[in-house]
This record gives C-alpha cells, sequence and structure tokens, in this order.
C-alpha cells in the first residue's frame, strides 16, 4: 500500500498534507467551537480574489490571499459588531463569500490561462507542490503552531464566553485578530492542498471527528489533527491507486472518518 | 479620577447616557457599590438594567456619562445567560479554571467554592450537561474564584426552582458577610429584593427612585412601575411590625382595610 510513496512527488504531497492536517485540527477546532465554519468558508472563497489581485500586480499569489482574507476576516470581524446592525451575519457571510468569489473570478479572466490555472486553484493541486512550496508551508505552519500554543488558554477562555472573559482581563479583541490571522494563513495553506471550494472541510471534518473521542478541547485538538492526517494518507493513497483527484479524495477519506466516529457515539450513547 | 475621596466605593456610575440606534436605552443613569453593601437593580424588562451594568463593567462605553472604577478593583462576574456549544468538551472542573491564573487554580481550591456555592456533586460533569440552577452555581463559583471586591450578578436565579432561589440568596449574603465584598445584582423577584438588600436602585430608563428599600416601595414612580398591588404587598410585608401608616396617596391601602387585594 505504501508503494505510492516510491515517487518523490507523492512524498512531497504526504509532507505537504500532513503539515496542513497537523495544523488545522487545533485551529479547526477552534472554528467548531466559535460556530465560524462558514466564516472559515467566506475566507477561502475570497482567496481567489487574492491570487488574482496579487497576479495582477505581480506579487507573490500567496502573499494576496493572505491579505485578501485579512480585509474579509477585518470586515467580519469587527465591521459587524453593532447592535443596530439591519442584516444578520450570516447575509453578511453569504454575500462577502460570493461576492469575492465572483470579483476573483472575473479578475482571473484579466489573467492569460497559463499565469492562472482556475481548476488547481478551485480543486487543489497537492501533487504539484514543490520543494519550495513545502518549506514555507511547514514555516507558516510551525509558526501558526507557536503562536496558538502561546495564545490557547485566553482564545479558550475567549471562546467559552467573551464578555465573561474581558471582565477577567483577556484581551479578546486582540486574541480574535490574532486568531483570524492564523485562520487566513491556514485557508492559504490548506487551498493548495484541497483547493479553495474543499478548504473548509478540511477544518471541520476532522475536528468533528475528534469530539466524540475527546473529553477534554486538548484531546479535540490532537485527534483533529491525527484524523485530518489520516485522512490525507488515505485520500493520496486512493488517488495514487485509483486514480481519484487527490484533493477531494482526500475530503472524502475524511468524511469516512467522520461518519466511522459519529456510529462510536451512536453506539455509545443510544437515542 | 478626581473627587473620589468616598473610601469603600467600588464603583460609581454618573449620568450614564446609552441609546442603540437612536432609542435612548438610559437616561442620566447611575448607580454605586461600596464594600460590603448588596445593591439591587430593579425595573421592568427592557429598562436598562443590563445595559448599566455592562456599562459598569466596562463591556460597553456610554455616549455620555462617567464610570469610575476604584483601582485595581478585582471584579466578578455572573452573566445572564451562558452557553456553552455541545462540540466544546469542557468539564465544570475545566471551565472554573479558566476563569483564573494557572497558579490560582489549584483543584482543592476549586473544589472548596464549588461546594461553597452548592454545586459541588457537579464538579466532574460535561458543563452541557448540567441544569439550568447548577449552572447558576458553577458561574458564582468561577466569580468567586477570583476573589473579587466586587460581585456583579446579572440575574443570579434565574432558572433556578423557589426553594434553590432563597439557598442561593443566601450564599451570596453569606459571601458578603464573609469577605466584606460588595454585590451588585440584577433581580425580578421583589419580595427577597426587599429582604435581602441594603440598597435598591429602581431603573426605567432613568433612576425613578433609589434608596433603602423600604423607602423605595413607598416612592411613587415605584408604585407607578410595578402598580399599586405589588407595592402594597411589599410594604405590608415590611411593615407588619411597624404602625406607622404615612404610606404615599391612595395607592397603598392599611393592611386592615377591606380594599385590600394583598391580604393572604
Amino acid at each position: 500500500m505504501t508503494d505510492f510513496l516510491a515517487d518523490d512527488f507523492m512524498v512531497r504531497a504526504l509532507l505537504a498534507g500532513l503539515a496542513v492536517a497537523a495544523i488545522a485540527g487545533p485551529l479547526g477546532s477552534f472554528v467548531v467551537w466559535r460556530r465560524m465554519a462558514y466564516f472559515g468558508a467566506t475566507l477561502s472563497h475570497s482567496a481567489l480574489l487574492g491570487i488574482a489581485l496579487g497576479l495582477l500586480v505581480g506579487a507573490e499569489p500567496m502573499l494576496g490571499v493572505i491579505v485578501v482574507c485579512l480585509v474579509v476576516a477585518l470586515i467580519l470581524g469587527f465591521g459587524h459588531r453593532r447592535r443596530t446592525a439591519i442584516l444578520s451575519e450570516d447575509t453578511l457571510l453569504g454575500i462577502l463569500a460570493h461576492g469575492t468569489l465572483a470579483m476573483g473570478l472575473v479578475a482571473a479572466a484579466f489573467l492569460d490561462s497559463v499565469r492562472l490555472d482556475l481548476t488547481s486553484y478551485l480543486f487543489g493541486d497537492i501533487l504539484a507542490i514543490t520543494t519550495s512550496d513545502l518549506v514555507w508551508l511547514y514555516g507558516v505552519a510551525v509558526t501558526v503552531a507557536v503562536i496558538l500554543g502561546l495564545i490557547w488558554r485566553p482564545l479558550l477562555a475567549a471562546t467559552v464566553h467573551e464578555e465573561l472573559a474581558l471582565v477577567e482581563g483577556v484581551p479578546v479583541q486582540a486574541l480574535k485578530l490574532g486568531y483570524m490571522l492564523m485562520l487566513a494563513a491556514v485557508v492559504a495553506l490548506a487551498m493548495k492542498v484541497v483547493g479553495i471550494l474543499l478548504v473548509t472541510s478540511l477544518l471541520i471534518i476532522p475536528a468533528a471527528a475528534a469530539r466524540p473521542l475527546a473529553r477534554t478541547p486538548e484531546q479535540m485538538a490532537v485527534l483533529a489533527s491525527i484524523c485530518g492526517g489520516l485522512s490525507v494518507f488515505g485520500g493520496l493513497a486512493a488517488s495514487y491507486i485509483a486514480d481519484t483527484p487527490s484533493g477531494p479524495s482526500i475530503v472524502v477519506a475524511a468524511l469516512v472518518l467522520f461518519i466511522c466516529s459519529q456510529s462510536v457515539l451512536a453506539i455509545r450513547k443510544p437515542r | 479620577m478626581p473627587g473620589n475621596t468616598d473610601t469603600g466605593v467600588l464603583v460609581k456610575a454618573i449620568d450614564i447616557n446609552v441609546s442603540y440606534g437612536g432609542r435612548s436605552v438610559l437616561h442620566k443613569a447611575g448607580a454605586e457599590v461600596r464594600a460590603g453593601e448588596i445593591v439591587n437593580l430593579i425595573g421592568p424588562n427592557g429598562a436598562g438594567k443590563t445595559t448599566l451594568v455592562r456599562a459598569l463593567l466596562g463591556l460597553l462605553e456610554p455616549a455620555g456619562g462617567t464610570v469610575v472604577r476604584r483601582p485595581g478593583l478585582k471584579i466578578g462576574y455572573m452573566p445572564q445567560r451562558l452557553v456553552i456549544d455541545p462540540a466544546l468538551p469542557l468539564t465544570v472542573n475545566r471551565f472554573l479554571a479558566l476563569g483564573i491564573p494557572r497558579h490560582a487554580a489549584g483543584l482543592g481550591r476549586r473544589r472548596a467554592v464549588l461546594e461553597e456555592t452548592g454545586a459541588g456533586q457537579v464538579a466532574d460533569s460535561p458543563i452541557q450537561d448540567i441544569s439550568g440552577g447548577e449552572m447558576q452555581r458553577v458561574l458564582l463559583a468561577r466569580a468567586l474564584l477570583r476573589d473579587p471586591d466586587l460581585l456583579v450578578l446579572d440575574e443570579p436565579v434565574q432558572g433556578v426552582d423557589l426553594g434553590g432561589q432563597s439557598e442561593l440568596y443566601a450564599i451570596i449574603r453569606h459571601i458578603r458577610d464573609d469577605r466584606g465584598c460588595g454585590v451588585l445584582m440584577v433581580s425580578h423577584d421583589l419580595h427577597v429584593v426587599m429582604a435581602a438588600t441594603d440598597h435598591v436602585i429602581c431603573l426605567n430608563n432613568h433612576i425613578c427612585c433609589a434608596g433603602h428599600p423600604v423607602t423605595v416601595s413607598r416612592h411613587p414612580e415605584f408604585v407607578a412601575l410595578f402598580g399599586p398591588t405589588v407595592a402594597a404587598e411589599l410594604s405590608v410585608y415590611h411593615h407588619e411590625h411597624d404602625h406607622e401608616h404615612d404610606i404615599h396617596g391612595s395607592v397603598v391601602p392599611l393592611h386592615e382595610d377591606g380594599g385590600g387585594n394583598h391580604h393572604d
């Protein structure tokens, strides 16, 4: 089964996938706890606009992704605080997700198809990952992991109840900003692996699969990483053996794990 | 801030104005809490009680007015509602530990405080599995673990059964007696308010009246707000042992007359 690792590009793909899965575990757990699944989807949809803008101005596309994701995160996180808002956050997310995706597609039309391979961005191109891709991918993943480790406890307190944490002296706004920054960075990473349309799945499916097996927040985060890693491994193996598209195969593998863990829950606690 | 020479004043809000979308929620409202004092904020739904509490806590910036907090004031806050997503695996114990610095969060201490508020039995339960009444006790324990100078309790007995309510109020009084902290609470149960409070602030967008519970229950604005029946019941409740019937206007019947709908 592991003979697919005989190819260098498969090894690189696996290394990239495992790094993303490892960081998506804890960060995705927060997405689930904070009910931000649609927020994550909105960030990833806006990523295409970042890529197109990056290429248009001649900058690194990934930089464009992080900048655009950040702007969207700021609009959502801090522009929508007033109690007088007449539109729900849900509506605003829908508008931003599809508005930015459409803008991205329009912007992409100004670029020739050699410079922007739309399919690879929408559905991921993990098999095309280069060694230099791997270097910055690991750089970002380790940075995010370290920061998350440092702010874990206060971020958890702010997640449980924002105002209670504020009264207790937790710098909630700064943490929120930091968390959104990290999420934007990880969305940019995960996009390489499963593509814009499937990024959120890599954040929330492993975390959701880990939930029934976890008794503490930390257990859930670690189990989510493991679950994500298994999905990457299984998806890549399937893609090698059956020649299926690798990004979607990874997500299908995660889905299978999720269904298994839900069954565990159903057996343990019959309702 | 200058001018705060009153010793013992923990927090003081003066002339607070807050409006949401053009609708005034608070107009020149204020409150003051001293160490060892239980202050109760009452008023109808939508009167701005929680808004005033949030301004006192610094959770919202009022459009007008000043809030003065004693420097270094430690506040234990009990929010009105706390719903934790079932996706977050968290025991009561861990929830309590999140509220205090790691070094102060000893397991023994957490258990002791949880026993004090009467929720010792749920220490290891997932926090989503406990009842509303147990949750209120857990929240009170979390506030207490901070060794607060000021306890701020937003409807502390919400979701608690009747027996539990008076027990919880007794615990709060006991905490005050024991630790000498100030207590500011928002409450609906007027009977308890009148019985167990040093100072009542009756709020309905503005301060209707404030003072000792007995004084407040006689105040015409209080009577207008809660109706003569309630006012009468409360007055009777308080005055059965004193016979100064100088109650305001026509609102409060004497308890020996026949017009009373307040008799048991």
